[in-house]
């Protein structure tokens, strides 16, 4: 499988005080690391392209860690995730789906055990495209505090050839979260839902 | 602190290659964005002074923010620029009063030096929109390989009655310049110009 050609990488970092309500003892804190790489694919049908997500694990990998460090550096303060790709116009939307296994084991293995499924989405654009990326706790995917998500984008990416790969972590809840639901103080923690 | 922040946000973008050649070491710029309250908002006021002081705290802040995210020392910031954008209830005035009067001292101070004028932009606008920063060297504003600029965006902000207000920062010029000009190594540094 072809080599992973990086042409940009960009760190965003949210936080969030208050929303028009108590400022937050503890301000909520959403952290984005995107990376644009060439698409290996773009302009042709291929059958077979499983085989590049493996080559995305080391890229994968750094991102995360990058992420834990922008956050300050201990994984433990991670209680949210998510992950997402934008396809350059010559590509397919299966091209992005390429990013589900790299994506999601780059961030439990750097956060350790986290058990719930990593949210996402993906679609096709062109340069600037925005992509709301889904998030969800790390360990049940049903804790309502903090179903969240991150906008992030870059006005030059993804070109046509390119593939916009982002993975998101945050540090808590919605910052007045007051939907009731289940609270991730009674996550069980044993099937990744509740 | 005077300033009623509701969010802070940074960027930080790295360029690995552009048109296929690396780049190396990779072009680096960073921004800090504020989303805050606007105290003048829905009226007209004809003394901005508190405007001014929120731009001196702000011009700190954000300056020590992005170079932060660069993980360099202040003086080794090569250019700069800031921006505003103001909800649909402030005026441009209030962009003006925050960028112009007292929010260079304090940028100045956090990198060292910065003979330059510090290239600026302006709008007014709703949640979402993008601010293009404009970015020169921070001593000589004719080194013709820093002209430059970032887009920041902030996809809930600025609402209504906020502002938001961007500084960024760098550690090179364009990635692959050769427009040729004044270079950085040519820099005299007594005007702020050459």
């Amino acid at each position: 499988m072809p080599e992973v050609q990086l042409r940009k990488r960009v760190i965003i970092v949210e936080e969030v005080f208050h929303e028009g309500g108590p400022v937050a003892a503890l301000p909520l804190r959403r952290a984005a690391a995107v990376a644009v790489i060439h698409n290996p694919f773009a302009g042709k049908y291929v059958p077979e392209i499983a085989g590049f997500m493996e080559d995305l694990n080391p890229l994968g990998l750094e991102m995360a860690k990058t992420l834990v460090a922008a956050l300050g550096g201990d994984p433990k303060i991670v209680e949210g995730y998510g992950k997402g790709a934008i396809v350059g116009q010559a590509g397919e939307l299966e091209h992005g789906a390429l990013w589900h296994v790299p994506g999601g084991y780059a961030m439990r293995e750097i956060l350790g055990n986290a058990k719930a499924i990593v949210a996402s989405t993906k679609k096709v654009g062109g340069p600037g495209t925005r992509l709301d990326v889904p998030i969800t706790h790390i360990n049940a995917s049903y804790v309502r505090s903090h179903f969240d998500s991150m906008e992030v984008g870059i006005a030059d990416a993804p070109k046509t050839n390119e593939i916009l790969l982002a993975l998101v972590m945050t540090t808590g809840p919605r910052v007045h979260a007051r939907v009731g639901g289940l609270k991730a103080s009674e996550i069980k923690g044993q099937d990744g839902l509740r | 602190m005077k300033t009623k922040i509701r969010k802070i946000v940074t960027f930080l973008e790295e360029t690995h290659s552009e048109m296929g050649r690396q780049v190396n070491p990779p072009t680096r710029r960073a921004a800090a964005a504020a989303v805050i309250e606007n105290p003048y908002a829905g009226t007209y006021v004809e003394d901005l002074s508190e405007l001014m002081e929120i731009g001196e705290e702000l011009g700190g802040l954000l300056t020590e923010r992005a170079v932060a995210a660069l993980g360099i020392p202040g003086a080794s910031a090569e250019s700069y620029g800031k921006a505003a954008a103001v909800g649909e209830n402030g005026e441009l005035e209030h962009a003006a009063a925050i960028l112009h009067p007292k929010l260079g001292t304090p940028v100045r101070k956090a990198l060292g030096k910065g003979a330059a004028l510090i290239p600026s932009s302006k709008k007014r606008g709703g949640p979402g929109v993008a601010l293009d920063i404009p970015l020169g060297h921070k001593d000589a504003a004719f080194v013709r390989s820093h002209f430059d600029g970032m887009e920041v965006r902030v996809n809930d902000a600025p609402r209504a009655n906020e502002i938001l207000v961007a500084i960024a920062v760098t550690d090179s010029g364009r990635p692959l310049p050769r427009v040729g000009g004044l270079t950085k190594s040519q820099i005299k540094g007594e005007d702020g110009l050459r």
